[in-house]
């Protein structure tokens, strides 16, 4: 079970308070994208075996939405940021590459 | 290899079972194959028999990372059925349900397929309604399902508690054919098969690369040496992103981990398998006594191979509800593995972006039941060169040209 610590309230709280939202700072595409790229964005997901940055939401708490990086491979939690960024920020990516020195970056 | 029969039986019995040989055998990697299969789980294998059986390819490798059946072929709940809702995973299921009749003596091999009956629950009218659709489109589709009444569930299933309070069982869509069989003895057989007819199965062989050049694939390197083919078939559920990331290209899948219980052994209560969707359970009862439990998919992704404590929970709650019964029972152990879900929940057959690289994946929670019948195809595919009948709706280019085969919506969670 993991364990996450809301950005926004700062609960810290078992993730039956939270609901998971999928793959995070996917890169939309609007009209006058083609249909490759459309379809990349629709349903092609990084799903890495390793560090994974996603979308989750406080759904029995403050009910906002944030981001959380974890390994998908050992389900350690590196830090979660609000989901108002279209990256995660610098600090957090530099403490994960501090955990991981073979991981080849978040883009 | 020497066949197993009852006489076989009796003569190892004479000279204290002295003669019986490896299943399959474990020979050393060659420095190149015709066809190089990654994966040794069940559609793995069941490939590289048929393209050998069917296709008379024999010059094929299976590489295993681990052992042999031990991803979700080992990890499941056993369960075939092949009641789908759109014609072409009725067709690919219903195949593989008909294969499975007659594999013990295709395989010379017991892997134990007990048509003992799969019942889904209709628990919502909503759910009545589609289980209806269900069993019209399984009509028009040449398999034999019906709907059955409350009064008919309950004699098919005595201990059910018909009543709710939260969930009643307002009907139900029985598939008479339907079934278990032994999931290791699945992977067993066709290795043995497989193997006998001049396929090498490689165990404890992790592929670490895939090489390429303009003209497609050349090789895989693994951790036993590097292995020459112009022919790769990615066969490995959970871990397909790990290879589609090798070979670069890109999957529209998911890996997710799923997860499944037994009880203690107990004397036979429920002879069927029961599926009750809107409470994200299903029942049967191994032979051994255990009644197997299996529930939703945890949220997120996720590698471990490792159930959530809360998913027990709630599905034993769930499931409590309907079948009073388990409440007095222990549970005994519980595991996970990691399932490949698509967007629509149906599979992935087909080639991919790199010239000579064929997958074969996003079975998501329901990829037992169509064991047989995915192999056959993916080897279809592999001889031809281009997919065949059965597995060319099941191509990646679907999701480009948004031509989903919808099965989220019909079979729900328990698929």
């Amino acid at each position: 079970m993991l364990l996450l610590t809301c950005p926004h309230c700062g609960v810290a709280a078992e993730e039956t308070e939270f609901a998971a939202g999928g793959e995070a700072h996917l890169k939309r595409q609007g009209p006058g994208s083609d249909d490759a790229d459309f379809a990349a964005y629709l349903f092609d997901r990084r799903n890495p075996r390793g560090v994974h940055f996603e979308r989750w939401r406080h759904a029995y708490g403050c009910g906002k939405w944030f981001h959380v990086a974890r390994d998908t491979a050992t389900l350690e939690v590196f830090g979660a940021y609000p989901a108002q960024t279209s990256a995660p920020p610098e600090p957090l990516v530099a403490a994960i590459r501090a955990r991981r020195p073979d991981w080849r970056g978040w883009s | 290899m020497r066949r197993y029969s009852v006489f076989a039986i009796a003569r190892e019995a004479l000279r204290h079972h002295a003669g019986w040989d490896r299943a399959w055998r474990a020979p050393a990697p060659k420095p190149s194959y015709q066809v190089v299969v990654v994966g040794a789980g069940g559609h793995g294998l069941a490939t590289a028999y048929y393209l050998a059986r069917n296709h008379g390819i024999r010059d094929v490798a299976v590489l295993e990372k681990g052992w042999l059946g031990g991803g979700n072929t080992g990890r499941n709940t056993t369960i075939i059925r092949s009641n789908y809702l759109q014609p072409p995973s009725t067709a690919i299921f219903e195949k593989a349900r008909g294969l499975y009749e007659t594999l013990s003596q295709e395989l010379n091999f017991n892997i134990m397929f007990s048509p003992r009956g799969v019942l889904m629950l209709a628990q919502t009218e909503h759910e009545l309604r589609a289980w209806k659709r269900t069993a019209q489109a399984n009509r028009l589709a040449g398999i034999e399902s019906e709907m059955v009444s409350p009064t008919r569930i309950k004699e098919l299933v005595p201990p059910i508690n018909l009543d709710g309070p939260r969930y009643p069982v307002l009907g139900g869509l029985w598939q008479p054919r339907g079934g278990t069989a032994r999931h290791d003895a699945v992977a067993w057989g066709y290795a043995r098969a497989a193997s006998n007819l001049g396929v090498d199965i490689i165990e404890n062989c992790e592929v670490i690369g895939i090489d390429r050049d303009e003209a497609g694939v050349t090789g895989v390197r693994t951790s036993r040496g590097v292995i020459a083919t112009r022919k790769l078939c990615i066969v490995v559920a959970g871990s397909s992103t790990v290879l589609a990331d090798m070979a670069g290209f890109r999957l529209p899948v998911e890996s997710l981990a799923l997860q499944a219980l037994v009880s203690e052994p107990v004397k036979p209560a429920i002879d069927c398998v029961i599926m009750a969707n809107t409470v994200h359970g299903y029942i049967s009862q191994s032979d051994k006594g255990e009644m197997v439990i299996g529930g939703g998919a945890d949220a997120f992704n996720n590698y471990t191979q490792r159930g959530s404590f809360q998913h027990v929970e709630e599905t034993l709650r769930a499931l409590i509800e309907t079948f009073p019964m388990l409440s007095r029972l222990k549970m005994l152990r519980q595991w996970g593995g990691i399932v490949d879900m698509t967007g629509d929940r149906s599979p992935i057959i087909g080639p991919t972006p790199v010239p000579g690289i064929f997958i074969n994946c996003g079975w998501g929670t329901g990829g037992f039941k169509a064991i047989p019948g995915s192999g056959w195809a993916t080897a279809e595919m592999l001889a031809r060169g281009a997919p065949g009948d059965l597995a060319a709706p099941f191509g990646l280019e679907r999701f480009r040209e948004g031509r989903m085969i919808d099965e989220s919506v019909a079979a729900a969670v328990a698929h």
